[in-house]
């Protein structure tokens, strides 16, 4: 469903991807993964639009998405979280999935401003919704919390739950193990597994190999911005240039 | 979510009555000024405290309200109210054009670029004598009427000004908990965040900033009927600075904390009289003091600091 061809992101004198292509397929778990500076992160913020690549085109069921902003992108049902979460600090947990609800909602200024009785509708829908996302995620109990106060693992349950508001096709998470501890990592597993089960695609970048290796149906292998390998778990696990990439004798 | 009608219904009533106590009196025309003052905490508050984007040029709009309303009524005699609608929609026109390029920057530039939009606001003012009557101000501007009730003096221009300020106040409120409101904060939070969640930060952000002009200028039209005189003096960078003051002293995105603000920062330089030639040493102790231990603003920190004393009652955040 996602086609990502020829893509090469160059800093200053830096290439950072060089003519990476690769394909994802809808409603598979895929893994991003590589060792320091392989680009992954770059890879992704180019696919959720906030890089615009040097060179190469991606396309979401065959329409080039290329150029677009993260705000398009929503709309086109793309959605990631962060490595570094991105929370809103001072909203409360409800408020904050309330916003991955904006796309799914209309009203403009002027209603919210008069209150009009479509609003006030629209408003009871956003805010059911996102309590069946809180669920969903298993934070329902944490809906009136400060973001800003929640331990980091209940922080990204929730940037997860955000995004999943917005009933996108794709999910993309950047290093959603990162910072977890052992039983929140089992956890998260299994809540991928349930996103994938809604119909959703995701897309991962991890350094957890052992999450990578549980969920993933198929795994894109970056080293020094260069694709080096594709396959299943297991084609992965025994290629020879990637033990080599992580073994550092490439 | 049941306390929000009663605290507005709560304002509405002391808002009504207060002439009851304070008609006569000199406080009654500073009230009046306290209702002008909160319309333009509440427009700058929206936009700084919520979306989190400065501006020190609201002074420009307050004034260009003044002046479409000043001129178009006493040397054109156009009909006061539609000016005022006029004003309202060609200050936010402006703000929505500005606000394109000059939304784009961000923290002190952004600051810089505004604080020249309300210079280049003022000077049109001092400079173009010959349409504003320059530094000397424009005088003669009619009181605003409705049939045979003429609001010259200061209960009537008290309910006239302060009708606007409570409509505002609620229509800010209900702005503020709803999915706009609920974007602006992300977008103060973060905004790569906000724009994956599919907000489009750069088109909402000019758009509350025609918002907040469009309510300035409102204050500034009701503001020239009432003084029936405008001088540039009153829109100058320092009360932009003042605004952005009130705003923060009250509580950065709350709207009732707007109102503290304003009524705070207005009344407080005529509560100081007493102490004539130290008002402005105190003044500023105030100010400095409120910010150190009320860092959330009035609106946060009389709640914190009533609850410290009175542990068993509960006040209206």
């Amino acid at each position: 469903m996602l086609a990502i061809r020829g893509i090469t992101q160059v800093f200053g004198g830096l290439t950072a991807l060089d003519d990476v292509t690769f394909t994802i397929n809808r409603n598979d778990i895929t893994g991003v993964i590589g060792p320091n500076g392989a680009g992954k992160t770059t890879l992704f913020n180019i696919i959720s639009g906030i890089y615009t690549p040097t060179a190469g085109t991606i396309s979401l069921d065959d329409r080039n998405i290329t150029r677009l902003p993260p705000e398009k992108l929503a709309t086109r049902g793309m959605v990631r979280t962060f490595q570094n979460i991105e929370l809103f600090g001072q909203m409360t947990v409800l408020e904050n999935v309330m916003v991955g609800l904006h796309t799914k909602s209309r009203c403009g200024i002027v209603s919210c401003a008069f209150k009009f009785p479509w609003q006030i509708s629209e408003e009871r829908r956003i805010r059911d919704s996102a309590q069946v996302w809180l669920q969903f995620c298993g934070i329902e109990e944490l809906a009136g919390t400060t973001a800003a106060n929640l331990p980091f693992g209940k922080g990204r349950l929730l940037e997860i739950a955000r995004a999943l508001a917005q009933e996108p096709q794709i999910i993309f998470m950047d290093e959603p193990a990162a910072g977890l501890n052992g039983r929140e990592t089992l956890e998260l597993a299994l809540l991928i597994r349930k996103i994938r089960d809604r119909g959703i695609t995701v897309v991962l970048v991890e350094h957890d190999m052992e999450l990578v290796m549980d969920v993933c149906d198929r795994i894109l292998v970056l080293n020094l911005g260069r694709k080096l390998a594709e396959g299943t778990p297991r084609e992965i696990q025994e290629n020879p240039a990637v033990i080599a990439a992580y073994l550092g004798e490439g | 979510m049941k306390r929000e009608p009663v605290k507005y219904a709560l304002l509405v009533a002391v808002a009504l009555l207060a002439p009851l106590y304070f008609s006569g009196g000199y406080l009654m025309n500073v009230l009046v000024f306290v209702g002008i003052n909160t319309l333009l905490v509440v427009a700058l508050n929206l936009l700084l405290g919520f979306a989190g984007q400065i501006s020190l040029g609201h002074a420009g709009f307050f004034g260009l309200g003044a002046y479409i309303s000043a001129i178009l009524t006493a040397t054109h005699q156009v009909n006061p109210w539609l000016v005022m609608l006029i004003a309202a929609l060609a200050v936010s026109a402006l703000a929505f054009l500005i606000g394109f390029p000059v939304l784009k920057l961000k923290g002190h530039y952004l600051a810089m670029a505004t604080l020249g939009l309300g210079i280049i606001i003022y000077i049109f003012f001092n400079e173009a004598v010959d349409i504003t009557g320059g530094p000397s101000g424009f005088s003669g501007v009619p009181n605003l009427s409705i049939g045979a009730l003429v609001f010259d003096d200061d209960v009537k221009n008290y309910y006239l000004v302060w009708s606007f300020t409570l409509v505002v106040i609620l229509l800010a409120v209900n702005l503020s908990r709803s999915r706009i409101g609920r974007a602006l904060r992300a977008i103060h939070d973060s905004e790569v965040a906000a724009r994956v969640m599919g907000v489009n930060v750069r088109l909402l952000k000019v758009q509350i900033f025609a918002l907040s002009a469009f309510i300035s200028a409102l204050a500034g039209s009701l503001y020239a009927h009432v003084m029936t005189f405008v001088a540039p003096a009153s829109f100058g960078f320092h009360f932009s600075v003042e605004l952005v003051t009130m705003v923060i002293i009250g509580g950065l995105g709350s709207v009732y904390g707007s109102l503290l603000g304003a009524a705070l920062l207005t009344l407080l330089p005529e509560m100081l009289r007493a102490f004539q030639d130290y008002d402005i040493i105190i003044y500023g102790l105030i100010l400095i003091l409120a910010t150190m231990f009320m860092p959330g603003g009035l609106v946060r920190g009389i709640p914190a600091v009533l609850a410290a004393i009175l542990p068993k009652k509960q006040e209206r955040g």
